[in-house]
């Protein structure tokens, strides 16, 4: 067990560097510089050169990543060519506002969707099921940013109950909170359901409920502990899909977390920024998967490790 | 010999008087389950409604003369002073700012809504439709050989698979589209051809890495050995073995991948980073409609509408192709 966790977290440092050598490739693969974005206000050459010294961007491609890489691993991420401070700075004040709003959203998604799984695999083929299955297949289906627009037009334009642009006051959390756990969550839903099923057929459950177990015990010391193992894996992607989910969720409802900055600088070019922000998240989701992946092993015996 | 079989069957069974039932493939099988699926059967109406309006939102074939367009306007066409007018329906609730040549109003600039939403359909189905293909092409035949050779083909794809992973999809493509865009490769078709690309880059692994596992599954399988000893070769076998059975969770996915594009191009037109303005895509509809929204919804609101039932008929006909497929997944 020790040898495989080691294995996959060594594993992370090549994953990393392929990473980064890819987002690199591509940021230095756009033409022009970052600097002359306005055809009509064309910087004078000397300013360009200076400019572009400054930031590193003079140097041969090779030897900028080089470089990075060699900054990357002292911690220092550069400097952000439309904010002009360091990235670490950007980021350490979005990251704040960027988990908040993740945590909750997988809170909520967990709290809505397992008992909402549960009673639809217990109440199969009832109409609570279907309503229940509906609700999860126009989760996963619909876009986040779609459904917050219908949100934001009844609850933001139509009825003034919640504010729709910034971020602070409970209030303004209520939507984007929502709207991010909705995919998750119907994902969730169906996971649980399925999973579900599958455990009340188990020897063991009839099993239990043939020694006269009340039905409560069954369910819930029984059918739903195993259940409840594959929903664990879902955590991972569950990761993932709220990472994407935050840089749409945040530039819509104007949330001042490092989503927001990430689409920012990918219109503005901003190299250090978009290298970052991809590392750091590409880095978020291997330490999900690799953590889900310990306590799959660990929750279930039956599965070996290797 | 299979043909004289069953040719020859219907005969003999009547020499017998036994009663015969017509004999039904797995496909057949498995459509009929498909056609008694209300919810996919909706769905495909959906489809087949949205793919008519895209088709012949304009046609244009100068050989046979043939000039036609079902949109009432040039989704590019602006008038001034109609802009921003609301849907006609709207009027019975008291809205001044209805004209009925404009049935779905019009945007900020007076273009058209209802055409737009027309010529949008197209950008939408396209995209479902062209990155999958290459998907399939790309990713089953990778699929295919890592799966069945083994050795550094297999390596290799597991090791690219790792990296690929890490990435979540959608932050992926939004740096493959938006770091190339202003290439030559970004420019071309207004950028739809980057779009094609960034979708298939990214989502051809997830079909090689399923094809491979179904192929692992049944390499060992007797009647694999059993091509193999009457002297079958690798390419036969992965064609005409191999390939036909495990075309049924192929084909659930590719119907899942359908919608996962549109929305991927939705995503990245609504972030600003997807196709090029002023083609109308139902994405950039919703963002150029989102600065005036809290003055008139509906250039918002009727493309959100659309992008939702359409991706909605897509996922319920996967649905409904997985439960005909194999009865025995369901989730």
């Amino acid at each position: 067990m020790l040898r495989y966790v080691i294995r996959r977290l060594l594993l992370i440092i090549p994953t990393m560097f392929f990473v980064a050598l890819i987002t690199f490739t591509l940021a230095h693969a756009a033409p022009g510089s970052p600097f002359d974005r306005n055809p009509n206000r064309s910087l004078p050459q000397e300013t360009l050169d200076r400019l572009n010294r400054y930031y590193g961007v003079d140097k041969p491609i090779p030897e900028q990543f080089v470089l990075y890489i060699g900054n990357l691993l002292t911690g220092d991420l550069g400097i952000s060519f439309t904010r002009g401070r360091p990235v670490t700075d950007i980021i350490g004040q979005g990251i704040g506002t960027t988990a908040q709003l993740g945590i909750q959203a997988l809170l909520v998604a967990l709290a809505f969707s397992i008992p909402l799984g549960i009673i639809s695999a217990l109440k199969q083929n009832t109409p609570l099921d279907y309503f229940s299955l509906l609700l999860a297949t126009i989760g996963t289906t619909i876009p986040g940013f779609v459904t917050a627009i219908f949100l934001i037009y009844i609850f933001g334009v139509t009825f003034h109950v919640l504010p729709f642009v910034g971020w602070g006051s409970w209030q303004h959390m209520v939507m984007p909170t929502f709207v991010l756990a909705l995919g998750p969550g119907a994902f969730l839903t169906r996971i649980t359901r399925a999973s579900m099923l599958e455990a009340i057929r188990q020897d063991y459950v009839r099993t239990a409920r043939s020694k006269g177990l009340r039905e409560r015990a069954v369910i819930v010391g029984h059918a739903l502990k195993n259940a409840l193992i594959p929903v664990a894996t879902i955590v991972g992607p569950a990761t993932a899909g709220l990472i994407t989910g935050s840089f749409i969720i945040e530039s819509l409802f104007n949330v001042p977390g490092i989503g927001r900055f990430y689409v920012l600088s990918i219109n503005q070019r901003d190299y250090p920024m978009i290298m970052s922000t991809t590392m750091l998240y590409a880095f978020i989701i291997m330490v999900a998967n690799l953590t889900v992946d310990i306590i799959y092993g660990a929750l279930d015996p039956r599965i070996k490790v290797s | 010999m299979a043909t004289a079989v069953t040719t020859a069957r219907p005969q003999r069974a009547g020499e017998l008087g036994v009663v015969t039932r017509k004999q039904r493939s797995l496909w057949q099988d498995a459509f009929s389950r498909l056609l008694r699926n209300k919810a996919a059967i909706a769905g495909l109406v959906v489809i087949v409604i949205a793919a008519l309006v895209a088709i012949l939102a304009e046609v244009n074939i100068d050989a046979i003369g043939l000039h036609f367009r079902l949109a009432p306007y040039d989704p590019l066409e602006q008038n001034t002073p109609k802009q921003l007018m609301e849907p006609v329906w709207t009027q019975a609730f008291g809205s001044k700012y209805t004209d009925s040549a404009y049935i779905l109003g019009s945007d900020a600039l007076g273009r058209d809504i209802l055409s737009r939403l027309m010529f949008g359909a197209r950008i939408s189905l396209v995209v479902g439709f062209v990155p999958v293909a290459i998907i399939f092409v790309i990713g089953g035949a990778v699929g295919m050989l890592a799966g069945y050779l083994g050795g550094w083909v297999d390596n290799l794809l597991m090791r690219f698979t790792d990296i690929v992973y890490a990435f979540p999809d959608l932050l992926f493509v939004i740096i493959i589209v938006g770091t190339l865009r202003d290439t030559g490769l970004g420019q071309l078709l207004g950028g739809l051809i980057l779009i094609f690309v960034g979708i298939a880059v990214v989502s051809w692994v997830g079909l090689a890495r399923l094809m491979r596992g179904q192929v692992l599954s049944l390499k060992h399988r007797e009647f694999i050995e059993a091509a193999r000893c009457i002297g079958a070769t690798p390419i036969r076998i992965m064609a005409k073995h191999l390939f036909p059975n495990i075309l049924a969770p192929i084909i659930v996915s590719i119907a899942f991948a359908i919608p996962g594009a549109m929305l991927t191009e939705a995503t990245l037109s609504f972030l600003g980073v997807g196709i090029r303005p002023p083609t109308p895509t139902w994405g950039a509809m919703i963002l150029d409609g989102f600065i005036v929204f809290s003055a008139t919804p509906w250039p918002v609101l009727l493309p959100a509408f659309c992008i939702s039932i359409v991706l909605l008929a897509f996922t319920f006909v996967g649905d409904g192709l997985r439960d005909a497929l194999d009865p025995r997944m369901k989730l």
